[in-house]
């Protein structure tokens, strides 16, 4: 036996995730009921048929907006799952839609095509799935940094050519391939029932953070973050960093596969765009954006992104922006020019995303107020 | 006999196309360790600068000396563009890796996103001389013009990029960088100026290969960028980081194995041989064909 059981290894000195950094304050004793309260609030939103003009279209309990809901909410937790990559482990890979497609594809084409069950095609395509991205990434992880990236995002875009040839008329090709509804069972079919879409997107967000969540918080966790923080380092321990980051890859890659199933059943159907490496640049987006490497910010920047993505569309055909000269007004009812501007922005200006700013805001707040103080 | 010729002139007009794309690429990788998402940008810049040229510029036209005129002014532009986007956007963040591929990547989001709102989302039709829209007959294949075009272009670029790396100073300089730039540095050379003058170079090779593309292709469209760069990756990690004539070896490998996977096999079977050949050449070779070894 030469593998060392990682609890008997003292802890490397690596950074602590900033959750588990205590930081004394008036919110002390509320905050870790906070995600709690959080997920309550999500969850009895459906209930409300609250109007919120100009941010969503109908009251808040309507369809079309539990579904733009639903969507962010999967996102989130698909922006989640990829900062187990990269903001937890230092991997940039650009293959992340691979698993997530899978995901999709899969459940669609075991359900439409094989005629299975939902439980049992959901159970098949996450098992799949996982094993996708234990294989692909055995082979990807032998290179690191820039090339992992390159290779990873090869290996996504064959699965992009897959779905995009059809082969045994499988897939649908460009027209994607609509979910058979006839098979689910009655609670999730049909408009009326979106609330318990939501509700199952609510539910794989909380299932993400808390994996990740109790990932980044065991030893396996902090031999990732070592990992991100100086690999070399790790080895000299006897730590295997090809095994580490293997665990981490087919964890990200399962939760994404399970991301797919939901995000099928939601949409009723797969197409081939969520194939594209263009999905997982936004992952990417999204999770610089929210802040990498912290427990809330991936799922913010996730949740905020796809809304914009959504509404931005609706924004760039509004009045206000039809009636500003065509210069400004063509490439502002471009949501991908507005987000991929502001990701530039947010690259230079505020490295930490959403997650980071509120530190900032706390720094700039205390020099203000000794400024004052000092005559 | 005819068809193998004809898939090996159009592969290797394929191969054309990925040499101009990656080796611009690669020598920006092995010089500055920037892996540029926002290649593909430098390429559709090219191509809908060349087809505004040909319509709006006094002079130039679709046709003999205008269309050269046209070729100059879309791979000026495609140069200038990849000038200011090293002296704005990477400079200020040299030795900080991962910012830098974000920074592309957030580019290339935005730059197609701008391309798509001035000209729309739709391909458009590319102008090209009427001898390009013909064959001609090499050993009883009929070969398109256009492609013949891309493999003497490339075939140009290549040995001008060999002959300035060989034999200019600053060509000194960029091969010295790619082997050792803390040496260079130390040495007194100061070798962002060389980061600039790559990242021209590979911008005004991927704005040529964008405006023959366009002749190639017929058509020039916002997205047709992005879907080159991923096999121009292949090609620069197969051909090894840092080096032009791997890139070289290797876009003729990828360009030939796809044409004939894709014609022999099913279509679509060539583009997954290819990356098969990537998984390969990682697992046997990872420093690829000529290059070093590429990690971060």
């Amino acid at each position: 036996m030469t593998e060392v059981k990682s609890p008997e290894v003292p802890a490397p000195p690596a950074a602590v995730p900033a959750e588990l950094d205590p930081r004394p304050g008036r919110w002390h004793r509320v905050r870790p009921y906070l995600p709690l309260v959080a997920l309550l609030v999500a969850a009895i939103l459906p209930y409300s048929t609250l109007q919120l003009p100009g941010i969503f279209e109908g009251p808040v309990n309507s369809p079309g907006t539990l579904q733009l809901l639903a969507i962010c909410l999967i996102f989130g937790g698909l922006a989640a799952g990829y900062d187990l990559l990269f903001g937890r482990t230092g991997m940039l890979s650009f293959g992340h839609a691979l698993y997530f497609a899978a995901g999709v594809y899969g459940t669609d084409i075991l359900v439409t095509k094989a005629g299975l069950p939902l439980w049992q095609a959901a159970l098949l395509t996450i098992t799949g799935g996982t094993i996708l991205a234990a294989l692909l990434g055995a082979v990807a992880l032998r290179t690191a940094g820039i090339a992992f990236a390159m290779v990873t995002l090869a290996f996504a875009q064959v699965g992009a050519i897959l779905v995009a040839r059809d082969f045994g008329g499988l897939t649908g090709g460009e027209e994607g391939l609509p979910l058979d509804v006839s098979g689910l069972p009655e609670a999730l079919v049909g408009v009326t029932n979106t609330v318990n879409l939501y509700w199952l997107a609510l539910a794989y967000l909380a299932l993400v953070v808390f994996v990740v969540h109790r990932v980044s918080g065991s030893p396996t966790g902090r031999v990732l973050a070592g990992l991100r923080d100086d690999e070399r380092r790790i080895g000299v321990l006897g730590l295997d960093p090809y095994r580490y980051k293997l665990v981490a890859f087919t964890l990200a890659g399962g939760l994404a596969a399970a991301g797919g199933v939901v995000y099928c059943l939601i949409v009723g159907g797969a197409s081939p765009h969520i194939t594209s490496s263009e999905l997982t640049l936004s992952l990417l987006v999204m999770v610089v954006l929210g802040g990498p490497g912290t427990r809330w910010g991936p799922v913010l920047g996730g949740v905020l992104y796809m809304y914009l993505d959504h509404r931005l569309t609706a924004f760039g055909t509004s009045e206000a922006v039809d009636s500003l000269p065509a210069v400004l007004s063509r490439p502002l009812s471009q949501p991908l020019f507005v987000l991929g501007t502001i990701f530039i922005l947010a690259v230079y200006f505020f490295p930490g995303g959403l997650a980071g700013l509120a530190s900032r805001l706390t720094l700039l707040r205390r020099s203000l107020r000794l400024l004052s103080r000092t005559p | 006999m005819s068809t193998v010729i004809l898939l090996a002139l159009t592969g290797l007009g394929l191969a054309a196309l990925y040499f101009l794309v990656a080796s611009g690429l690669s020598l920006v990788f092995g010089l500055a360790d920037v892996l540029n998402f926002a290649h593909g940008l430098f390429l559709g810049v090219g191509a809908y600068a060349t087809w505004w040229a040909a319509g709006n510029l006094p002079g130039a036209g679709p046709d003999g000396f205008g269309f050269v005129l046209a070729v100059a002014f879309g791979v000026a532009a495609g140069t200038l563009v990849a000038i200011l986007v090293e002296l704005v956007l990477i400079r200020p963040l040299y030795s900080r890796t991962i910012e830098q591929v974000l920074v592309t990547v957030g580019l290339s989001l935005a730059g197609v996103a701008l391309l798509q709102a001035t000209w729309g989302a739709d391909a458009r039709p590319f102008p090209r001389p009427e001898w390009t829209r013909g064959v001609t007959g090499i050993l009883g294949a009929q070969v398109p013009n256009g492609g013949l075009l891309l493999i003497i272009a490339a075939a140009l670029v290549l040995g001008a990029l060999l002959a300035f790396l060989q034999w200019t100073r600053y060509g000194l300089v960029i091969r010295a960088g790619v082997e050792n730039r803390e040496m260079v540095t130390a040495l007194g050379i100061d070798v962002r100026k060389a980061f600039t003058l790559v990242f021209a170079i590979g911008g005004a090779a991927a704005a040529l290969a964008g405006a023959l593309g366009g002749v190639y292709f017929g058509t020039v469209s916002p997205g047709q960028g992005s879907s080159l760069l991923i096999f121009a990756f292949i090609v620069v990690v197969i051909g090894g980081m840092g080096s032009v004539l791997g890139s070289a070896y290797a876009a003729v490998a990828v360009g030939l194995l796809q044409q004939f996977v894709n014609y022999y096999g099913t279509s679509g079977l060539g583009d997954i041989c290819v990356v098969g050949l990537l998984a390969a050449v990682l697992l046997l070779r990872p420093q690829g064909i000529a290059g070093k070894v590429a990690t971060a």
